[in-house]
Parts: structure tokens; sequence; C-alpha cells
């Protein structure tokens, strides 16, 4: 199954320090701030964990691409050219 | 009772007539001690002039980002480094979106563009999405799309889009400083243009971009003259790489006596809470709010930040006993 047609993390999605999993089960070690956009390995991203209960994330934790952001009323969908979709 | 308040309750509560800008200041400056019989006051302004109903909304962006406006609070101005992309929403989705918005009892559903004002492509996309709206959906359908033409004006008019959102954002005397592609001015003439068509008129603006309380008072004074239909307030959520990125949030005792004053101002708008709520207010203060003048909410997600689950919203309003408005109501 192509991991872009399916979400890699649930809803509130992988923190900005959390394991990203993808559509086939695999998980991998988010290396990005999907907040900010910084280094996982510079801190640990308290402020960008606390504001994302009210965000969606804007960039891909794992390969640090801006991610293409739909917000609508009861959710939000975050589109990776190259690691699929997020949902939330 | 301070002087003020006594004042408001004459002219405002009794006779309908809002406080002009003197008197909005007054309310704005009124120490914390008296910030509970501000709100129990403009309470009783909203019950009497508007009654217990609450107007729920929910907005969707149809073209986010990529805008070439320099708007300083915005994430999706194209001019800054925010990391929102240009991304536009498809007429299924914003169908799919309307009946969300329609599934938690809201009457209305605003379609935001952000653009300077729409070109040809957005206007299609607009009429073959409220066409498609009105076939599927039981909603009133408003929109928010920049600086119009006369005959987008009346381009919108057909389509049956029947209230138009343009937010002037903040006083006209601080406006420069928020805005420098386009003036407070222009966004007054699209206004005009919308009233004159018969639309209802939607503006407000956001509290807490560095305006004084001088120029905030200015700006319900100016708000009370326009008259409009509805009135969002917004308080500032700053946005990373905005140049209001690092600016503070409102204080939460300020924008409650933020809403007094302006229910004071407009004794029978639709006075409603728009972005940022959470961060400002929380969940208790959004109550006060409520119990301050406030009568109208935006459930759910914003354009690009994600706001309380609307149940939230829908069983707060319950608790205090405020009737959602049925959509028959506004027809």
């Amino acid at each position: 199954m192509s991991e872009l047609t399916r979400p890699v993390a649930p809803a509130g999605g992988a923190g900005p320090t959390g394991r990203v999993v993808a559509a086939d089960g695999a998980a991998a070690v988010a290396r990005w701030c999907d907040r900010c956009g910084g280094s996982v390995a510079d801190g640990a991203h308290a402020a960008c964990a606390a504001a994302r209960s009210l965000e969606p994330p804007r960039w891909c934790a794992t390969c640090r691409r801006r991610m293409k952001v739909q917000v609508v009323p009861a959710g939000w969908s975050a589109v990776c050219v190259e690691h699929g979709e997020r949902r939330g | 009772m301070p002087e003020i308040l006594d004042q408001a309750r004459t002219r405002v509560l009794e006779n309908g007539v809002g406080l002009d800008e003197a008197g909005i200041l007054a309310v704005l400056n009124l120490p914390d001690e008296h910030l509970p019989a501000a709100l129990q006051l403009a309470h009783e302004v909203r019950m009497r002039w508007c009654g217990p109903e609450v107007e729920v909304e929910g907005i969707v962006s149809l073209k986010t980002g990529g805008c070439p406006e320099d708007c300083h609070f915005c994430s999706q101005s194209g001019l800054f480094t925010s990391p929102v992309r240009s991304v536009w929403l498809d007429i299924p989705a914003l169908v799919e979106a309307a009946k969300q918005t329609a599934a938690t009892g809201a009457s209305e559903f605003c379609i935001v563009a952000a653009v300077r004002g729409p070109d040809a492509r957005l206007m299609k996309q607009m009429r073959d999405g409220v066409a498609a709206i009105r076939e599927a959906v039981d909603i009133q359908v408003a929109a928010s799309l920049g600086m119009l033409t006369q005959e987008q004006v009346d381009e919108l008019v057909e389509m049956g889009v029947h209230r138009y959102n343009h937010n002037l954002e903040t006083c006209r005397s601080y406006f420069p400083n928020v805005v420098t592609t386009h003036s407070w001015e222009e966004r007054w003439e699209t206004l005009r243009m919308v009233r004159e068509s018969g639309m209802e008129v939607c503006c407000g603006g956001i509290l807490g971009l560095g305006e004084t309380v001088e120029q905030r008072a200015e700006f319900a004074a100016q708000l009370a003259e326009l008259d409009p239909h509805e009135v969002p307030l917004n308080f500032l959520n700053p946005r990373p790489g905005t140049p209001l990125g690092d600016r503070p949030v409102v204080e939460g005792k300020d924008a409650l006596r933020a809403i007094a004053a302006f229910r004071l101002a407009m004794p029978r708008t639709i006075l409603r809470y728009a972005g940022g709520r959470e961060l400002t207010l929380g969940d208790l203060g959004t109550r006060d709010g409520l119990l301050g003048g406030i009568n109208a909410v935006i459930v759910g997600n914003y354009l690009t930040t994600l706001g309380r689950p609307a149940t939230d919203d829908l069983k707060l309003l319950t608790e205090l006993k405020m009737p959602v408005k049925a959509l028959s109501a506004t027809l």
C-alpha cells in the first residue's frame, strides 16, 4: 500500500518530538518539529507541543518539508509530498 | 457604581443608544473591581436588545495562503516567512465542511479566501460552491473574499450570499501600522457597497495588535458608526513568521472589558466570539464573555488554527440556558 494514501499519525499526530507511524505500520523517529520545523535534537520544543493543541502540523516531522494543510470545521489534513497525508 | 455604568444603564439599556467614544473609553479603563458590574450590564443590554439566542457559525478557508497583502497579524500573507502554504479546497470538501457545520445546529457557514480581492477563478469557485451547498445543506451562506468591485458585489447577491464579512481589523488611526498594502478607506468602500446591495454587513477586527486603549475605543466607535449586522471580535493569536508573531496575547480581563465596551457601544449588533478566545480567555473566560455581551460564536476550527470542539461550546450554551438561534429565525 502506498504511504501516500493513509494518515501516518493519528489525530493530534506525533507531537513535535513523537514518533511517526507510516501507513504500512513501520514507525520512524520524528527528526523535525512539526510546528516550527526545527530539529528535535535541539531541545524538547515544549512550547511547540503546547501550541499544537490549537494548531495543525505545518512541517513534515520526517523530512522537514512544508506540508499543504487544510483546516476544516471539524478537522484538518496535512500532506507531505514525500510522506503522505496526516489527518486530525 | 462608576458613573459611566450609571449613564450606560439609562442610555444603552433603557434607551438602546450606544455609548460614544468617550463612554467606551471609560468602560475600557474601568478598574478590575468594576469589571463584573460592566459585564453584568452588558449582558442585560444584550438580553434586552438582542434576546437570549446565540447565533452559531462555522467558517472554512476556500483558498488558503499566498495572499499578496501584508496584514501583519496574518499567517496567510505570502510576504512573510510563515509556514502556511497555498492550498485550495475543492467543492466536495467545501460541501462536506458545510454539512459538518450544519450538524452542530449552526445557521451560518462562512466561506473565506485569503486574497486582496477575488479574481475570476475564485468567483467561479464561489459560484459552484455556493450552488452545491444550497443544494445539499440547509444553512445560510456568508462570504469573506477581501475587497470587491460593484460587479462582484452584485454577483454574490445573485449567488444567494446573504452576509459579507470584511473586517476593518483595527481603528483608522492605527490601521497603517498593521497593513500597508491597502488602506482602511478601501475596506470601508467595500463595506459601503455591500450594505447598499442588501447583503448583511459583518465587520469586526482583532484586539491586541499593539493599539492603545484609546485606539480600541476609537475602533469600537467607528464600528458603531458603520452599524454592522455582526461584529466578529478576534483576539490576536500571534502567528510564527508574521511581524506580530512575538506580541503577547491580550490579557483576559482586558478582553472581557472590551467585550463589555463593544456591547455597550452597539446594543443591537450580533457580537461574535471569533479567533483567539481559547488563548486569551480559556474556558472560564469564554463563559464570562457569553455572560457579558457576546451573543454569537464561531464553533469548531478556524481558518488555519484549531478551536474548541463544537460540542464543548454547545454544552456551555446549554448550561447557560442560551438557545442556539434556529435557521428559520435568520431567514
